[in-house]
C-alpha cells in the first residue's frame, strides 16, 4: 500500500501542528515590570535525556505538550491534563512530577528525564523489564508514567513492602485496573536492586 | 488557556515589585495555578515564576526550638526532613496523606495553604452560580449536591471547605504563616489565614494582592501529634473529614490540648470549647474525651446531604486525641 509510508503518528504530529499554528495568537510584546522582563515567548535552554534543547515557547506551553508535539517524544501520555492520573510523569531534575503540571517555560537550566530515556539502547531498563515479565499492563497507555513513577520511588526507598508500594504509586492511575501486577513488577524491580532513570 | 505573559525572577525585591501590579500572579509548584488558568477561575496577564528565589528552600531551627520552613521548601521535602519527622508528626502525616508523590515533588509548603475549595461548582468547566467565581450569582451547592461541604461557619452565600490537608496541621501547632509585601510583610496565624464566607464569600483568605508567604513557622516541638484522614478511598483523595491533634500530657492526664478538624468549613476548624474542657482529662476516659468533644460541637449546621459528616467528625477527633497520646513523647 502507497500509504503505509505515513505512519499514525506522523499523521497526528502534522495534524496537531497544523492545529497549534491556527490557534497560537501572535504574542511577541515584551513589556517591563520593574527589574523583571517579562515575555510572551521566552527562550529556554535544557536538557531532555541527555539532548541539549535550545527554543522559544509560548508562555503557556507545559512541559507535557513540549515534549509531545516539539519534541515529538510521545512516550509520555496525555491522561487528564489536570495532575490527576500520573499518566505524563516524567522525571525532573531526577525527581517524578507530573508533566503536564509544569509551565516549560520554568525550565531554564534543568534537566528531564522521559520514558524513552530510560533504556540503555535496545537493552530495557530493569524496570521496564519487570512490567513485561509480571504483566504489569493491559492497553499500556498509563505504563511509561507507571514506569517512571516506579523507577523514582525505587530510588526513593519507598518500595519497603507491598503496602508501602501501592501508596507511593498512589498517583498513577490504571484504568485496566493492573494494579496487583504492577505491584507485582514494582516489588520484583526492587528487589533486584535496580535504581533511578541515573 | 489564556495568554499571558512570563518573567523568572531571582530576587525577592523583583518579586515584590512585580506581585504588586494588577493582572500579576506568582507561580510556585504550579499544581493549583494551572489548573486555576484551565478552568478559566484566573486569567492573570503576567506570571512571575518565583520558584529560582534564593533563600527560601530551607528549613532551619529557630530559637527556643522552634521551626521555620521556608516557603519553597517541596512538600515531599517538608514532610521527610528529620526535625519535621521528630517533632511535628502531625503535619509529616499530613503531608504525606495530601496529593500525590508526583505532586508533592511540585507543590510547595508556602504555595499549598492558597489551595482553593474543592466545590464542584467553583471548579466547574461550564461556569455555574457561585459567589467565589463570580459575586452575586448565588450558591449552587446551598440547594445541590452539597455532602462533601461545610458543617461549621458557612452561610447562603457559601458553603464550600477548605480541602488541603497542611493547613489543619498547621492550625493545630499553631503555626505562624510569614509573609512579605512592597508595602511591608506581617505574621498571620494559620489559624487565621483563610476566610470565612461572612463577608466576602469570593474570597479564599487574607491575602492581599502581591502578598507572598515567604515562610511558616512552628512553634515548640509537638511530639505527641497525629493526622487522621477519613476519605473515600486509601490514598490520593481529598479528606471527607481530618483531624489534627496537638497533646500535652502529664503522665495518662492531658495537659494541654490543641485540635483542628478539616473539610468541615472554610477554614481549619479549631474546637477551642473542646480543648478547655480536654485539659485534665485521663486519656482512658473515653466518656468523658467524647463528651468533652460534643461542647464544640453545638453550632454545627449540616446542610441537606452532609449530616453524616457531625458523627464522622466527633469521631475523628476522638481518634486522632488517642492517636496523638500514643506517640512517644
Amino acid at each position: 500500500m502507497t500509504t503505509s509510508s505515513i505512519s499514525r503518528r506522523d499523521l497526528m504530529t502534522t495534524t496537531v501542528a497544523i492545529a497549534g499554528l491556527s490557534v497560537t495568537p501572535a504574542l511577541s510584546q515584551e513589556e517591563g515590570s520593574g527589574a523583571l522582563l517579562f515575555e510572551g515567548r521566552p527562550d529556554i535552554a535544557f536538557r531532555v535525556n541527555g539532548v541539549d534543547h535550545r527554543l522559544s515557547l509560548d508562555a503557556r506551553v507545559t512541559l507535557l505538550d513540549l515534549l509531545r508535539e516539539r519534541l515529538h517524544l510521545t512516550g509520555t501520555k496525555k491522561g487528564c491534563n489536570f495532575g490527576e492520573c500520573g499518566a505524563c510523569t516524567v522525571h525532573l531534575d531526577g525527581r517524578r512530577v507530573n508533566a503536564c503540571m509544569v509551565l516549560a517555560a520554568s525550565l531554564d537550566g534543568r534537566e528531564v528525564t522521559t520514558i524513552e530515556g530510560l533504556a540503555s539502547g535496545d537493552k530495557l531498563h530493569p524496570v521496564q523489564q519487570a512490567f513485561i515479565d509480571h504483566d504489569g499492563l493491559q492497553c499500556g497507555f498509563c505504563t511509561p508514567g507507571q514506569v517512571m513513577s516506579a523507577t523514582a520511588l525505587i530510588a526513593e526507598g519507598h518500595a519497603g513492602s507491598d503496602a508501602e508500594i501501592r501508596e507511593w504509586m498512589s498517583g498513577n492511575l490504571c484504568r485496566c485496573s493492573a494494579y496487583p501486577q504492577i505491584v507485582d513488577a514494582v516489588r520484583a524491580a526492587a528487589s533486584s536492586k535496580v535504581g533511578s532513570a541515573g | 488557556m489564556h495568554s499571558f505573559s512570563f518573567a523568572r525572577a531571582a530576587s525577592l525585591p523583583d518579586v515584590l515589585a512585580a506581585g504588586a501590579q494588577p493582572q500579576t500572579m506568582f507561580l510556585a509548584g504550579g499544581t493549583e495555578l494551572l489548573n486555576w488558568m484551565r478552568l478559566g477561575i484566573v486569567s492573570p496577564e503576567r506570571i512571575v515564576d518565583i520558584g529560582r528565589v534564593e533563600g527560601l528552600d530551607r528549613i532551619e531551627p529557630l530559637p527556643d526550638g522552634a521551626l521555620r520552613i521556608g516557603a519553597l521548601v517541596r512538600l515531599n521535602d517538608a514532610a521527610q526532613h528529620e526535625a519535621v519527622m521528630r517533632d511535628y508528626p502531625v503535619l509529616s502525616q499530613a503531608i504525606l496523606k495530601a496529593a500525590s508523590p508526583q505532586l508533592r515533588n511540585l507543590a510547595t509548603i508556602g504555595g499549598n495553604p492558597a489551595q482553593r475549595t474543592r466545590c464542584a461548582y467553583f471548579r466547574s468547566e461550564d461556569k455555574l452560580p457561585c459567589n467565589k467565581r463570580e459575586p452575586g450569582s448565588g450558591c449552587s451547592a446551598l440547594h445541590g449536591i452539597n455532602d462533601r461541604h461545610a458543617i461549621f461557619g458557612w452561610t447562603e452565600a457559601c458553603v464550600a471547605v477548605q480541602p488541603a490537608d497542611p493547613p489543619v496541621a498547621l492550625a493545630a501547632l499553631d503555626a505562624v504563616f510569614v509573609t512579605e509585601h512592597r508595602d511591608g510583610g506581617r505574621r498571620i496565624p494559620a489559624t487565621e489565614f483563610h476566610t470565612l464566607p461572612d463577608k466576602r464569600p469570593q474570597d479564599h483568605n487574607v491575602l492581599r494582592r502581591g502578598e507572598l508567604i515567604t515562610a511558616i513557622e512552628l512553634p515548640a516541638p509537638a511530639h505527641r501529634s497525629a493526622y487522621l484522614k477519613i476519605r473515600e478511598r486509601e490514598s490520593y483523595e481529598f479528606a471527607t473529614v481530618s483531624a489534627a491533634a496537638a497533646l500535652e500530657m502529664d503522665g495518662s492526664t492531658i495537659r494541654r490540648a490543641r485540635i483542628a478538624l478539616g473539610s468541615v468549613a472554610h477554614r481549619p476548624w479549631r474546637l477551642k470549647a473542646a480543648e478547655e474542657r480536654l485539659a485534665g482529662i485521663g486519656i482512658g476516659d473515653r466518656a468523658a474525651l467524647r463528651a468533652a468533644i460534643e461542647a464544640s460541637f453545638t453550632d454545627a449546621r449540616p446542610l441537606s446531604h452532609n449530616a453524616y459528616k457531625i458523627p464522622l467528625a466527633k469521631n475523628a477527633a476522638l481518634r486522632v486525641i488517642e492517636t496523638a497520646a500514643r506517640m512517644p513523647s
